[in-house]
């Protein structure tokens, strides 16, 4: 790796350290950054060079089900040959069935909605926590962190029976005589807002919670001396100063809500369409792994952008933390 | 501030952790349910944990996703602290862009994503998926949850006490292990643990990444989940909450005692 030249700012005073001691620890400064950026490399960026690879390439009855493509068993000349034929019959399938097109932007609009349904639930516990005595708030943190710990899957099944027509919400909504006939929650899109919001409250909360317990809270109390009332308060000073935290929260949610499979797969059935469990169909049930990958590479290019802001997002708060 | 701890903030807090409790509690309580119908209680019973341990399938199960989860916790844990070392120690060199991008985004990736990519790079190098291929996925995701605790401890960590004690005469390597180490020892605790129940949990990255005999426990609880709610899954996800629960407390009292001790030992060493 000749890229990745260590300029090293960490060790002081090198100079009069013995020669064989510097080497040493110059080896070692290499080996830390090399052995895990070698490793994200190889098992992180290459395979999505390869994902874009097979979204080239035809479904194939074989073992990897896909005809060759751009491979090195014609030699490097057939290797060349390679890109005069290859073909995006994938992506034109892809715009062509408009099934495709509408897991897209259902998945993008159930991601923005229950995003926004997190951050309403979320923004009151965050508020509340970095408002709690000093004495209980670390409780609090903890409260809200274990839930995160506990398997996701079970989490989300945990709902199933809770929302069945014959489950435990019904039944109480029945016996309190609130409603007549058991409400149909479970295989809709109101099922998946649920489960999303139930099991990314925690991201919600963490970042939200830590903006608003950084905030000067003398800032509130001038505003009301000078007369602001606690609304107007809230919009004009409390919000503005948690938007890191909202940003960073909604971000959180949002990316991986996209591409969310289990959520609706057990709680929406098979009448909501999301493009996780498209992808996932196209994979495990059709078989078709060029297809697959193409839904693959145009999900990523849709979360581009998103997983981008998040990443300065990251870098600007390890800025600060410093 | 107790002013300010008005009643809107008590009932959101409370309204907030009921939502988030409740789920898990009424699984918990239907997993002693006698009836075979998980929402109507038919009074206690612990048939389905006896039952539940002779389900061989499921043993097995449980026995693979507890290997994959260890092996791939330590790898991830070491290749994790390394990266949060790298980015928060080199702050300048080339691809360092590159590299926090590669840390943070499979944070947010969608684990349908990472593991079809993770599947056609095994199948591109001729791997045959299993065991082994559950656990390099598993070491790649949850390293990056890995690097981000420990990094998170190492920003407030105080270089000054590395640098007294190479102007002591320390090598770079005694100050790492004798300084450095103990001092973020709790982020990495914490990151192994983080990086267990990650691997514990995962069902899609599995669910590509897998090969027949390397079944893992969500794939498994997935499988049933799906043919409907059994008082059997529900015993079987009671024992798994158990453990990780178990787990936190431990390490979290193990956590405040060594931070009491810690403080004890600043007294005395300020008295002294």
């Amino acid at each position: 790796m000749s890229n990745i030249a260590v300029t090293d700012a960490a060790a002081p005073s090198t100079a009069a350290k013995p020669f064989l001691n510097r080497l040493g620890a110059g080896f070692v400064n290499r080996l830390v950054i090399i052995v895990p950026y070698l490793w994200l490399l190889f098992f992180f960026l290459i395979p999505f060079v390869i994902v874009f690879k097979i979204s080239l390439s035809q479904t194939a009855i074989a073992m990897p089900p896909y005809t060759p493509v751009l491979d090195f068993s014609d030699g490097v000349s057939g290797f060349f040959a390679g890109f005069r034929n290859l073909n995006f019959d994938n992506y034109v399938w892809l715009t062509q069935d408009a099934l495709y097109f509408k897991a897209y932007v259902t998945s993008v609009i159930i991601a923005a909605i229950s995003t926004v349904l997190t951050l309403i639930v979320g923004y009151p516990i965050a508020y509340g926590m970095s408002r709690a005595p000093a004495t209980i708030r670390p409780t609090l943190l903890m409260l809200v962190i274990l839930p995160f710990w506990t398997s996701f899957l079970i989490r989300v099944y945990a709902w199933i029976g809770i929302l069945k027509p014959e489950g435990l919400l019904n039944q109480l909504l029945l016996s309190l005589h609130i409603i007549n006939q058991p409400l149909v929650i479970l295989n809709t899109y109101t099922a998946i807002f649920i489960g999303i919001v139930y099991s990314y409250l925690p991201f919600m909360v963490l970042p939200l919670y830590s903006s608003l317990e950084k905030m000067d809270y003398s800032l509130i109390e001038a505003a009301k001396d000078l007369g602001c009332p606690p609304t107007s308060a809230f919009w004009k000073i409390t919000f503005p100063l948690s938007l890191p935290g909202v940003i960073a929260g909604c971000l959180l949610v949002f990316i991986p809500a996209v591409g969310e499979f289990v959520i609706p797969d057990l709680l929406g059935g098979s009448s909501t369409l999301m493009i996780g469990k498209t992808l996932w169909n196209e994979f495990f049930a059709n078989r078709d792994w060029p297809v697959s990958s193409a839904v693959a590479v145009i999900l990523l290019l849709l979360l581009t952008v998103p997983i981008m802001l998040f990443q300065q997002a990251q870098a600007r708060a390890q800025e600060q933390g410093k | 501030m107790n002013a300010t701890w008005s009643r809107f903030n008590v009932t959101s807090i409370v309204l907030g952790f009921a939502f988030l409790y409740l789920p898990i509690v009424l699984l918990i309580v239907f997993s002693f349910n006698e009836s075979k119908l998980v929402t109507v209680w038919g009074g206690f019973s612990t048939k389905w944990y006896v039952s539940l341990f002779h389900n061989q399938g499921l043993m097995d199960a449980t026995w693979v996703t507890a290997r994959v989860g260890v092996i791939s916790a330590t790898v991830a844990t070491v290749l994790g602290t390394l990266a949060a070392l790298t980015l928060t120690r080199y702050t300048r060199f080339r691809g360092r862009v590159l590299f926090s991008g590669m840390v943070f985004a499979p944070l947010v990736m969608p684990e349908v994503i990472t593991g079809l990519s993770l599947l056609l790079l095994f199948v591109a190098v001729g791997l045959d998926r299993g065991f082994f291929t559950v656990t390099l996925a598993h070491i790649t995701l949850t390293m990056c949850f890995v690097a981000v605790v420990v990094q998170s401890r190492l920003v407030s960590f105080d270089r000054s006490l590395e640098e007294a004690a190479m102007d002591l005469g320390a090598t770079p390597a005694k100050t790492f292990f004798q300084i450095t180490l103990p001092v973020i020892l709790p982020a990495i605790v914490s990151g192994w643990m983080l990086a267990f129940t990650l691997s514990l949990d995962d069902l899609v990255i599995a669910s590509f990444t897998s090969g027949p005999g390397a079944t893992t426990l969500p794939m498994k609880i997935y499988s049933q989940v799906r043919l409907g709610v059994t008082p059997e899954i529900n015993a079987a996800c009671t024992i798994l909450i158990a453990v990780v629960a178990v787990g936190v407390i431990i390490a979290s009292i193990a956590n405040k005692r060594r931070e009491v001790q810690r403080q004890l030992d600043e007294q005395a060493a300020q008295r002294g």
